[in-house]
């Protein structure tokens, strides 16, 4: 199999969700010396862009992105590790959760797997998270991104009180800012100063790759 | 165990062997951007439309709920709620996890409401109760807690408990309590409609209070919603859910050809009488 083909492969087992596909196909890239990066960002990446693609047009379903994200987090763990030492660049650190008030989490459990599948470092803080624990993780992991997902039109405001947070602690330009769920918008986005809003899982690990310059 | 609701001239009541009391979901702007630019804009026609329509399709309540990020909801709540009255006579649901914005939409309100809701947590639980013992409402409690959405039946149905009891200690009476099991999608875990169900029977069985559900949330990710959602009323209808908060013009058939199913519907008459009316 030569390189384009082991890309083009990888990309269908991402679509097809064949999570043992994707591994062995990560393997296969090791041993004939392919770039693990270059194996990841256009094999397994075009592959879960596409799934998100396909989903946000309603003609791949939930249970399928899962299982797709699954496969694509496994090829990415094995091609990581093969990244050769001191060659292997630092990833990218993400802080996530639910806004103070929202227990709904399936779409941010979703935005994790898909920042996962793009290699990102994800601290998961789970639902209901006080805003101020979202700083104080950033700080304690150093994180590049903080991101806070709201379901609910009440709990919004929880990602308004992060930004104005940050800003009290001098913190602002130390954190990109991204915010998600059903009733955010780009305006509130934009209004707020946040520096991405994710329409849905697979628009959300794109912008954090291009807040991390890696888009 | 008997739920009495009222408008100024009507009362509905919630109770087992009774037909399933429909609640209508749509006055929300969530997810509606014409509801909520007008709701924005104050103006309330579309409310009133929006209620007229929900009790021509058969709704015997009507979810009345204003929240959106730049909406004041201490004014608007009342007001919507007082446009409603005048507009229908059905009793009215009132949502809202603003407590100032529930008292001022119970001082105005005309009978007795539901109110939606309380959780297992403690802050809601002592901020939310005394105002449903004062203006003796009625009162939603979702199996919810400080930790988020228990996974297990167990911990769902300790919640129940505790919210009952608690109410109690309030001095409302469990007929005043309907519980929400809380359904989560079945896309993203297999077994989530399941332990909802369970729950319900549980609840059922150990405090005998009624029992309202979300139920579009089980299909979310999922594709032909309305066919799971309908499926998954069926099941909880049967279980002892007796008064879901729904899409009535969508799903009060299913729930009709249930009730029939369950003898809750003597003679077929209310099963009948709606075919009738939609040929």
């Amino acid at each position: 199999m030569d390189k384009e083909e082991i890309l083009k492969e990888a990309r269908k087992a991402i679509i097809d969700a064949d999570k043992a596909k994707a591994e062995e196909l990560a393997k296969r890239a090791i041993a004939e010396g392919v770039d693990p990066l270059e194996m990841i960002n256009k094999g397994f990446r075009a592959g879960i862009t596409e799934v998100g693609d396909l989903f946000g047009r309603g003609e791949l379903f939930l249970p399928e992105l899962i299982l797709s994200a699954e496969a694509m987090k496994g090829a990415a763990d094995i091609l990581t590790a093969a990244l050769p030492k001191g060659t292997k660049k630092r990833r990218g650190k993400i802080v996530i959760g639910t806004a103070q008030g929202d227990i709904h989490d399936i779409g941010k459990s979703m935005v994790v797997s898909f920042l996962q599948a793009n290699g990102l470092e994800v601290y998961d803080l789970g639902r209901d998270i006080e805003t101020q624990k979202f700083i104080d993780k950033a700080q304690e992991v150093n994180a590049d991104i903080i991101g806070m997902s709201a379901l609910l039109t009440t709990t919004m405001s929880g990602q308004k009180a992060l930004i104005q947070e940050l800003k009290k602690a001098g913190l602002r330009e130390k954190y990109k800012v991204m915010v998600g769920g059903a009733p955010a918008t780009q305006r509130w986005a934009d209004r707020i100063g946040a520096d991405a809003y994710g329409i849905d899982a697979a628009d959300a690990a794109k912008k954090a790759m291009e807040l991390l310059g890696e888009g | 165990m008997e739920t009495k609701l009222s408008s100024a001239t009507k009362e509905v009541i919630i109770g087992d062997d009774l037909p399933t009391v429909l609640i209508g979901e749509r006055i929300n702007p969530t997810g509606k951007k014409k509801m909520t630019a007008a709701l924005e804009a104050g103006d309330l026609e579309v409310v009133r439309r929006e209620a007229l329509a929900q009790i021509e399709a058969g709704a015997d309540i009507l979810d009345v709920n204003v929240a959106t990020p730049i909406i004041d909801e201490v004014t608007m709540l009342p007001e919507v709620v007082q446009a409603v009255m005048g507009t229908v006579d059905a009793p009215l649901c009132l949502d809202s996890s603003n407590p100032e914005a529930l008292e001022a939409a119970l001082k105005i309100y005309k009978g007795k409401p539901l109110v939606n809701s309380v959780t297992g947590q403690e802050d809601v639980l002592k901020r939310i109760l005394p105002l449903i013992e004062e203006h003796k409402a009625a009162v939603i409690g979702m199996t919810v807690d400080d930790d988020g959405i228990p996974n297990d039946v167990d911990r769902r149905v300790a919640i129940a408990h505790k919210i009952v009891e608690r109410a109690d200690k309030s001095g409302i009476p469990p007929e005043d309590i309907i519980i929400d099991c809380v359904t989560m999608t079945v896309g993203a875990d297999a077994r989530s409609a399941l332990v909802t169900i369970e729950t319900i029977r549980r609840v059922k069985d150990e405090l005998g209070v009624n029992i309202t559900l979300g139920a579009s949330n089980v299909s979310f990710g999922l594709p032909n919603r309305d066919l799971i959602n309908g499926a998954f009323l069926a099941i909880a209808i049967a279980a002892g859910m007796n008064c879901p908060v729904i899409n009535v013009a969508k799903m009060r058939p299913t729930v009709l050809a249930t009730d029939l199913l369950l003898a809750y519907d003597k003679n077929a008459m209310r099963y009948i009488r709606a075919q009738r009316q939609s040929r």
